[in-house]
């Protein structure tokens, strides 16, 4: 009785929940069967595996599908582990502490679209920018980051934009370290880089496991980063699988084929999602 | 040259001043425990002995070195700290063993340490759990098997069985005191419990307020304190203190005037002048019941019966009450009208600022 009660009570979010993902989730998988182009309208016929073919078979498919693997990867790496290093650096008290870690966290509130538009502009650009500049005053030819290193420059933003994130989760779990373990391990001999490895690293394998996890998601879809700065190039280049299918829809106008990458997108998401929890999991076992 | 010395030890927190010249001379085998309400600085002691907080001022030397400046990995101490401090991602075999693989000790020999220690401690069944899948007598004995292994100089305890309860308190008092038998290593111990104190110690060390009350054997602090303090913090119940009415000289003897009461008391037992306002210490068990007689007469407040015997509050005509210990089988009533004698060789004498200026009789 008190249990029927409880359902019929949840039930309506947990349709409403259900509609908000099945809707949009049928509705891709019927585009995705059908010939969609907005150019030829009226002419939505059952195509079957062919929109999947056009994407696969597509000569940007799989440099998107290792550019985005490859950006996970780096700034998964990048973030955790200048991450961890920056928050064990402020965790010791010192002076203005407060002030520089004001200043780690603050690039997590700048909008994807600036952050992009900040590092194109002042710091990469070849002519104008501070990197050029640095160059130029040690005598060195400017770089062109955006077009010779084009998804190394998308990785630094996106690390960039993801590091005061993981220094967040950091910071916070150092300062529930206990104390009284650091000094045991001090008067058994322990030096503190002993302490960092065999204290404050396990210490830290949880919320390195919360970082990655919440990364992922945001980092298998990045896509402002790319549109507002290398525009997915030269060639493929900077390409992932997001603005892949953002130029299959909008540039080319084929929502069927777009609708087939992002199914494919999601059974990707998957298996890294997958691969990721069973790996960060085995640490998980404190 | 003791084994352990410390002069005029000083600690300064930002505006706390909790060390405040602090001298102790320890020999190497002693059990030393440290004792004194919260607050007083014994952890803070111990933890400068440790190299856990840095001294403001003073020397600690050890086996004949200066250490004072020593960072704590290198002074060769060993610490039990309260919450036990365990490594939590490591095995109870890896927190048992951490110290000697930093040291880089050959496997075989850490392994054959690990193996003899926990088998000391009745550990041998849980070298593979983590930590927080034992108990809490359990962990306590990790805790001092990790102290163990390293044979330490020093084992610095800050008090390692408050976490515990009761039973177990009691159980792993007696293990210490086996295992400081058995070891022969120089311990210094921090509690709050005086009877930790008084049945562990060979010496005990009483603090107050960041400075040493008084240091010697348990009996020597029961039997003669030097101060009001020591008098009141040592001993269950609490010694009775009563203010006199009055002392009046009379060549070799003084008489303590309280009440209807005289207690003649020799002079010879006092040092320096006569203060002017004396209070008179005596323990329960040192005041009698009688039946009729005695020194003093007072109403039966309350009786607290304990088995092996009652302490009996009696209200006295001055509206003092006073502590007296009765024979278990008493028949005395509440209300009751009862007369107490004073064991005149047992009362201690303090002057206006609570130190003794009496030596006890020696039997
Ligand atoms: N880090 C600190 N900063 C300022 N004051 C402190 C600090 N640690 C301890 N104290 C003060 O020093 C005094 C002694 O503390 P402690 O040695 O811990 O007492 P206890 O005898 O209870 O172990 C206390 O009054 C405490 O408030
Ligand atoms: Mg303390």
């Amino acid at each position: 009785m008190k249990r029927s009660i409880t359902r019929l009570l949840m039930a309506p979010s947990v349709l409403l929940l259900l509609a908000w993902m099945i809707v949009p989730l049928s509705m891709t998988i019927y585009f995705s069967t059908i010939n969609y182009n907005l150019l030829y309208p009226g002419r939505n016929n059952f195509v079957g595996w062919l929109n999947f073919e056009f994407f696969v078979t597509d000569p940007g498919f799989w440099i998107a599908v290792s550019n985005t693997l490859i950006l996970l990867i780096s700034v998964l790496v990048i973030t955790v582990v200048l991450g961890v290093a920056l928050s064990a650096l402020i965790d010791k008290p010192f002076h203005g502490r407060n002030i520089v870690r004001v200043l780690l966290i603050s690039p997590f509130f700048i909008m994807p679209t600036v952050n992009a538009l900040i590092w194109k502009n002042m710091m990469m650009n070849p002519v104008y920018g501070i990197f050029a500049w640095i160059s130029n005053s040690l005598g060195l030819e400017p770089i062109d980051w955006l077009s010779d290193y084009p998804l190394m420059s998308v990785i630094i933003m996106v690390s960039w934009q993801w590091l005061p994130f993981a220094i967040l989760v950091f910071v916070t779990a150092l300062q529930s370290q206990d104390t009284e373990q650091k000094e045991a391990a001090q008067m058994d001999g322990a030096t503190g880089w002993h302490i960092f490895r065999y204290l404050t690293i396990p210490h830290l394998a949880r919320p390195i496991a919360v970082v990655v996890m919440i990364e992922t998601i945001f980092l298998l879809a990045v896509f402002a980063e790319i549109y507002v700065s290398t525009g997915g190039g030269p060639g493929y280049d900077s390409t992932n699988l997001a603005y892949l299918i953002y130029n299959q829809a909008l540039l080319q106008f084929d929502v069927g084929v777009a609708s087939a990458g992002g199914l494919f997108a999601v059974v990707l998401a998957n298996i890294v999602a997958f691969f990721l929890i069973r790996a960060v999991g085995k640490n998980l076992t404190v | 040259m003791a084994y352990l010395n410390i002069t005029e030890l000083q600690k300064h927190y930002d505006n706390y001043h909790a060390l405040r010249g602090i001298n102790l001379a320890i020999e190497e085998g002693e059990f030393i425990v440290f004792v004194g309400p919260s607050g007083c600085g014994k952890s803070t002691l111990l933890r400068t002995i440790a190299g856990l907080e840095s001294s403001t001022g003073g020397t600690i030397q050890l086996d004949g070195r200066d250490i004072t400046e020593l960072a704590s990995s290198k002074r060769d101490l060993a610490m039990v700290f309260q919450s036990y401090a365990l490594y939590p991602h490591m095995t109870v075999a890896e927190n048992l063993s951490f110290a000697l693989r930093l040291a880089k000790v050959d496997n075989d020999i850490i392994e054959e340490k690990v193996k003899s220690v926990s088998a000391s401690l009745q550990l041998d069944k849980l070298l593979e759990r983590k930590p927080k899948e034992l108990s809490g007598g359990q962990r306590q004995r990790v805790a001092i098997g990790r102290a163990i292994v390293r044979q330490p100089k020093v084992f610095l305890f800050d008090e390692p069985l408050s976490n515990l309860d009761a039973a177990l308190r009691v159980q792993m008092r007696l293990e210490l005191a086996r295992l400081h038998k058995k070891l022969g290593t120089t311990m210094i111990y921090v509690t709050h419990d005086q009877v930790e104190a008084m049945t562990l110690a060979d010496r005990v060390v009483i603090l107050n307020a960041g400075q040493i009350e008084q240091v010697g054997t348990p009996l020597e602090l029961y039997r003669s304190p030097n101060s009001r303090f020591v008098a009141e913090f040592i001993g269950t119940p609490k010694m009775n203190l009563i203010p006199l009415d009055n002392v009046i000289r009379e060549g070799d003897v003084l008489h303590l005037k309280l009440l209807e009461a005289s207690i003649d008391f020799p002079v010879s037992r006092i040092h320096g002048p006569l203060p002017n306002q004396v209070t008179m210490g005596i323990r329960p068990e040192h005041m009698h019941l009688v039946e009729s007689g005695g020194d003093l007469t007072g109403k039966v407040e309350l009786i607290e019966h304990l088995g092996s015997e009652a302490y009996t509050h009696i209200r006295l005509a001055n509206d003092q009450t006073v502590i007296v210990k009765a024979p278990a089988r008493t028949n005395i009533k509440d209300g009751e009208l009862v007369h107490i004698n004073v064991d005149r060789a047992e009362v201690i004498l303090f002057n206006e600022s609570d130190r003794v200026f009496s030596v006890v009789a020696e039997d």
